[in-house]
């Protein structure tokens, strides 16, 4: 579109305009956009016009009207007379929950999967190598389905709960764990903390620089981690720790207070980790598999151990190769979280979709709000892996 | 280059003013579109109707054309609409897509059955894909305003009931403060249920089922301490439970569920038609007029029996059916007590008592419009 052909000079031969091709690539995208927009604007005016004559109602304002029905988990304060605009968020922070803990379990381990199945041990790698190939090949649905029917024939009811000391209980209704009560002073054990993240990153910064100057190394792993235990815990002393614990307690039918995972939570959050660990396994040892073994010959013969080789030449050159289809286990993990409404956990689909839908029945508005959700949480992911992605991509000089 | 720009923006600036101008011409054109709509309908309608927006509204005329009825029903609801062992629908959703197959078009089977989830069922009827919705459908105020549909009447007086494991010794509903119900979602229960307990000031916690055997088996794993449900379902979902004296079903009605079959607003003629021809069979109890003697009763002298059966009177006509609708409705399919008993009743597994769907003047309040 720049200045690359003919420049505009008085040249008598110069081609009419419509016989110049960049002007007639332009002309030919700006046609193609115009009826693109014209087409969208035509299916959505005509959805509007027929909703309208049929009497459907239409517009976002059912999102301030009372929605009157209870949720099982939230995440944020809410009950029955809060809006529709309210039972989006909670269906919304229920779906990142099981997205984002899935997300971070699956990681773990797949890649403690995909390592052992290039394990020299015979044993471990045949085990996992058979864990691959069973749960990668039976419909995600299905798991969920028996791992909730497991949860619940496994575990006793309220009245027999399976007790870990005073205050911990694992029955049918979920796991019940005491509640921290966060009490005035609590917020300079949390300010410790930020600061002692502060400062390890800044260790390892500095660590990484005098390395790459001296060659000298520097216990960075044990420093940040006794900064970032060590230095809330003397705050935590120092204030008076101000925490306290509220046990739950068994009532008619079931506990009361404290903090519990409900077992929808638990089959779902299992399922899915099972599932999308088995194929980030597989794509954990495509990338290492893809580093060729004269990298790792090399690091030897200049006399590195087994871990450095791992963490300073193998694992940053394989992370070129699993990031991108890393990226699109993480955005299948987060959709699959939608088939959490076949076993009654409340997250978008099922609160949203669901309940609000068939209440006020605007299907368009809905199902459209929905969409967009998975839309924008899905691109978010991608624009976060894509970015990670460049950072560790070769830097080629 | 200047000139390229001058091109581009020439072009880009004449379609959007032949858009622009589309659009503007359009606009004054629709209010006087809708305004003329009125006027001349009552000189259309006689005649053939291609426009497209109106063959939606003229789902009388589309259901002779296609020669069947297409009927939105429950997935399988037992007494209300579920396939037999020979795989033929029934139940008493079933039954009233039978009637009105069978009043418009003389026979009963000519109904094409579309199983709806409770989510689905709103959109299939607006989208046309259905012409008569009867799918235990509660007639609330919302879905009456607001979903572009009307209902034409009630076939069965539900309310929202709970059901419990003995082994709780539950005996009533106000000593249910914090118990965890199981509820099938994309219902007006979990509305009714949050109501209840808010104004009892009591508490609870809801696991929401996607269908009616999950929430069963959600109650029999011990999931919840409650299921909460229309009462005529507890009682069919208590006969599948492994163990079904371990259940019982709590004496408190929380709600009102007018169940009824619903037609798209708009479409007055196929209202009628539906309206009507669940008001006959209501009538043909009360005149005791059956599936077995309505022959016989052809020949009665009660001058209603006579209106209701097309031997007088041109009761057909002016719903734009034929004289013997009533008739072939009544023979075909039974009337309500034959409908009733055979798919919830004595003659079921189900064994629901008339209750509120007694007849008004038995006790009940179940009542129709007269014919005349």
């Amino acid at each position: 579109m720049s200045d690359q052909p003919n420049t505009p000079t008085s040249n008598p031969s110069r081609p009419p305009p419509w016989n110049n091709p960049a002007v007639r690539s332009i002309v030919y995208q700006v046609i193609a956009v115009v009826l693109l927009g014209y087409f969208a604007w035509t299916i959505l005016n005509n959805t509007l016009d027929n909703m309208a004559r049929r009497g459907i109602r239409t517009g976002f304002s059912f999102l301030n009207n009372e929605s009157g029905f209870g949720i099982l988990l939230s995440l944020i304060e809410y009950d029955e007379s809060s809006t529709y605009g309210r039972t989006f968020l909670v269906g919304l922070l229920n779906t990142l929950l099981v997205s984002v803990l899935g997300i971070f379990f699956a990681t773990i381990f797949g890649f403690l999967l995909g390592i052992a199945r290039l394990s020299t041990n015979w044993l471990i790698a045949q085990l996992a190598s058979i864990y691959v190939e069973m749960i990668r090949n039976i419909p995600l649905l299905l798991q969920i389905f028996f791992w909730y029917t497991a949860v619940l024939q496994a575990l006793p009811g309220p009245r027999d709960s399976i007790q870990l000391g005073d205050s911990y209980f694992l029955n049918n209704r979920g796991f019940y764990f005491p509640k921290p009560i966060f009490e005035d002073g609590f917020g300079a054990v949390l300010f410790a903390l930020l600061a002692a993240i502060a400062a390890a990153i800044f260790i390892g910064r500095w660590a990484r620089r005098r390395q790459d100057r001296t060659g000298a190394r520097f216990p960075v792993f044990l420093t940040s981690l006794g900064l970032i235990v060590g230095l809330p815990l003397v705050v935590f002393l120092l204030v008076g720790a101000p925490l306290s614990f509220e046990t739950a307690v068994l009532e008619r039918f079931s506990f009361t207070g404290g903090s519990r995972v409900i077992p929808e939570l638990m089959a779902l959050l299992w399922a899915l980790t099972m599932y999308t660990a088995a194929f980030i396994a597989e794509i954990v040892r495509a990338g290492i598999e893809s580093v060729s073994h004269g990298q790792i010959e090399a690091a030897r013969s200049l006399g590195l151990r087994n871990g450095p080789t791992l963490r300073l030449i193998v694992i940053p050159q394989a992370l070129r190769v699993i990031i991108p289809p890393l990226t699109s286990q993480y955005l299948n993990l987060t959709k699959n979280s939608s088939l959490a409404t076949a076993i009654g956990y409340p997250d978008l689909v099922a609160v949203f979709m669901g309940t609000s839908l068939n209440q006020t029945g605007q299907a368009v508005e809905i199902v459209a709000m929905t969409m967009a959700v998975y839309l924008t949480i899905s691109l978010s992911i991608s624009f976060l892996m894509n970015w990670y992605n460049r950072k560790v991509a070769l830097v080629e000089r | 280059m200047d000139s390229k720009l001058a091109i581009v923006l020439i072009i880009v600036a004449a379609i959007a003013g032949y858009f622009a101008g589309g659009m503007g011409s359009d606009k004054p054109a629709e209010p006087t579109a809708t305004a003329t709509t009125p006027a001349p309908k009552p000189q259309a309608d006689d005649k053939k109707i291609p426009d497209k927006a109106k063959e939606s509204s003229n789902t009388l005329a589309a259901v002779k054309n296609k020669g069947f009825l297409s009927c939105g029903v429950n997935t399988g609801l037992p007494g209300f609409s579920a396939p037999d062992s020979s795989n033929k629908w029934t139940g008493i959703d079933v039954d009233v897509c039978r009637a009105v197959a069978a009043a418009v078009l003389g026979d009963a089977t000519k109904v094409k059955y579309t199983p709806l989830t409770a989510k689905e069922r709103f959109t299939a009827l607006q989208s046309g894909e259905i012409d008569i919705l009867s799918r235990n459908t509660t007639w609330t105020h919302t879905r009456d305003t607001s979903l572009g549909l009307n209902f034409a009447g009630v076939n069965y007086y539900d309310g929202q009931g709970f059901m419990v494991k003995k082994a709780l010794g539950v005996k009533s509903a106000k000593e249910l403060d914090g118990a965890v119900m199981c509820i099938q979602a994309g219902t007006t229960t979990e509305l009714n249920l949050a109501d209840y307990f808010r104004y009892n000031n009591l508490k609870y916690k809801s696991v929401t089922f996607d269908t009616t055997d999950q929430t069963r088996e959600g109650f029999e794993a011990n999931r919840c301490d409650v299921l909460t449900s229309d009462q005529s379902q507890l009682y069919g979902l208590r006969t599948k439970l492994n163990d079904p004296d371990s259940a019982i079903v709590l004496p408190e009605v929380i709600s009102k569920e007018p169940l009824g079959p619903s037609v798209r607003q708009g479409d007055d003629a196929w209202f009628n038609v539906v309206r009507w021809t669940l008001s006959a069979v209501i009538n043909a109890e009360e005149l005791g007029v059956t599936s077995q003697n309505v022959d016989q009763m052809k020949s009665s002298n009660n001058p209603e029996i006579k209106r209701l059966l097309g031997v007088t009177g041109d009761m057909g006509a002016k719903l734009g059916l034929d004289g013997s609708w009533a008739l072939q409705a009544i023979k075909q399919v039974g009337n309500y007590s034959e409908i009733f008993e055979r798919n919830v009743g004595s003659g079921s597994p189900l064994k629901i008592s008339r209750g509120l769907n007694a007849l008004w003047n038995k006790g009940g309040i179940m009542f129709a419009p007269p014919i005349r």
